[in-house]
């Protein structure tokens, strides 16, 4: 399953590198960074990408997921730090059937 | 008439009757795809109008809604959170349950669907959403303590929104209807509502046709330079 969200990810954040200056290093995978110390991200970046993320699980896998969290925005303790904390964050919802 | 496929679609909250349901019959007549619901079923039809029954606080039934517009249309272009429930009483006698499911229909409802249209706006850059308020802020009515709370609890919520999501090409903004004849005022004294009328500028109940002018004003496209705004009628 992480793999089939790793590979949506990867998907939305290359549509999203279209649109943007400073671009996800994709290359780097799982590593890569999205907001927080070393994230590439502006809040608006994030919102952008995790939407895309929520509407592709939802036509792909038929689940409903709110992406949303308290510690969203947080520098240190955000689960969208990196393209793999985000799969890892997406995986847990699925599985608790949020 | 159905609408022609690139026409506006318009999600309007608490449709079933009042303030709701003259706008939906508003917009579709102007050709919008016209998305409604409500928590019981309406009691008439509308061609390019369609219902959903949904409690607008409840965040599943909210996605599902979002999920049949997204499926059917791609995007919605215009939001107008008017759901809303009021019980007048002093504040002395008015028990928890109540400011609670004032709270929850008012501004949690109005939070939600910001929030899930916001998403489907923010994938075409555009969007305008209109939140109602009341009159019963900037007049400080006794007895609706409640009600006014949460009213302006919406407003603080548009005008921080407004900006969160300006860059994405969506407006927020807040009409102030004074009362109308709706159901919403019908339970309030006759002397009450005098009284209110003759504090306003304008010395008389509003029309839905009031409201729906303001909110026309707010989805035009050319609007797009008008956001975080609360528009009071009747002359606040």
């Amino acid at each position: 399953m992480n793999d089939k969200i790793l590979a949506l990810i990867i998907a939305a954040a290359n549509d999203l590198n279209q649109k943007l200056e400073n671009k996800i290093p994709i290359d780097r995978g799982v590593d890569a960074p999205l907001y927080g110390q070393e994230g590439v991200l502006d809040s608006l970046g994030l919102v952008s990408l995790l939407v895309s993320v929520e509407q592709s699980i939802e036509d792909q896998h038929h689940v409903k997921l709110t992406l949303a969290d308290e510690r969203a925005m947080s520098q240190k303790r955000s689960p969208f730090q990196t393209i793999g904390s985000l799969v890892e964050y997406v995986a847990r919802l699925m599985r608790n059937g949020a | 008439m159905e609408p022609k496929l690139d026409a506006p679609v318009t999600l309007i909250t608490g449709t079933r009757k009042g303030i709701g349901k003259f706008l939906a019959h508003h917009y579709a007549q102007q050709g919008h795809h016209v998305v409604g619901c409500s928590r019981e079923a309406v009691d008439w039809a509308l061609d390019g109008y369609e219902h959903y029954l949904a409690d607008v606080s409840d965040e599943s039934a909210v996605k599902d809604i979002f999920s049949a517009i997204r499926k059917k249309y791609r995007r919605v272009d215009h939001l107008i959170n008017n759901a809303g429930i009021a019980s007048m009483n002093h504040t002395i006698l008015t028990p928890q349950s109540t400011v609670r499911k004032i709270l929850s229909t008012n501004f949690v409802g109005t939070f939600l669907f910001c929030r899930e249209a916001a998403k489907l706006m923010e994938r075409h850059r555009y969007g305008r959403i209109v939140n109602l308020g009341t009159v019963a802020v900037p007049l400080r009515l006794e007895g609706e303590a409640i009600y006014a709370a949460s009213k302006n609890a919406i407003v603080a919520f548009t005008q921080v929104l407004a900006r969160e999501v300006a860059d994405l090409g969506i407006t927020c903004n807040v009409v102030g209807p004074t009362p109308i004849e709706t159901d919403l005022i019908r339970s309030v004294p006759r002397q009450k509502i005098d009284r209110i009328v003759n504090s306003l500028a304008i010395r008389r109940l509003g029309k839905f046709e009031d409201v729906a002018n303001v909110i026309d004003f707010f989805l035009k496209p050319e609007s797009s330079y008008i956001t975080g705004q609360v528009i009071y009628l009747g002359g606040v």
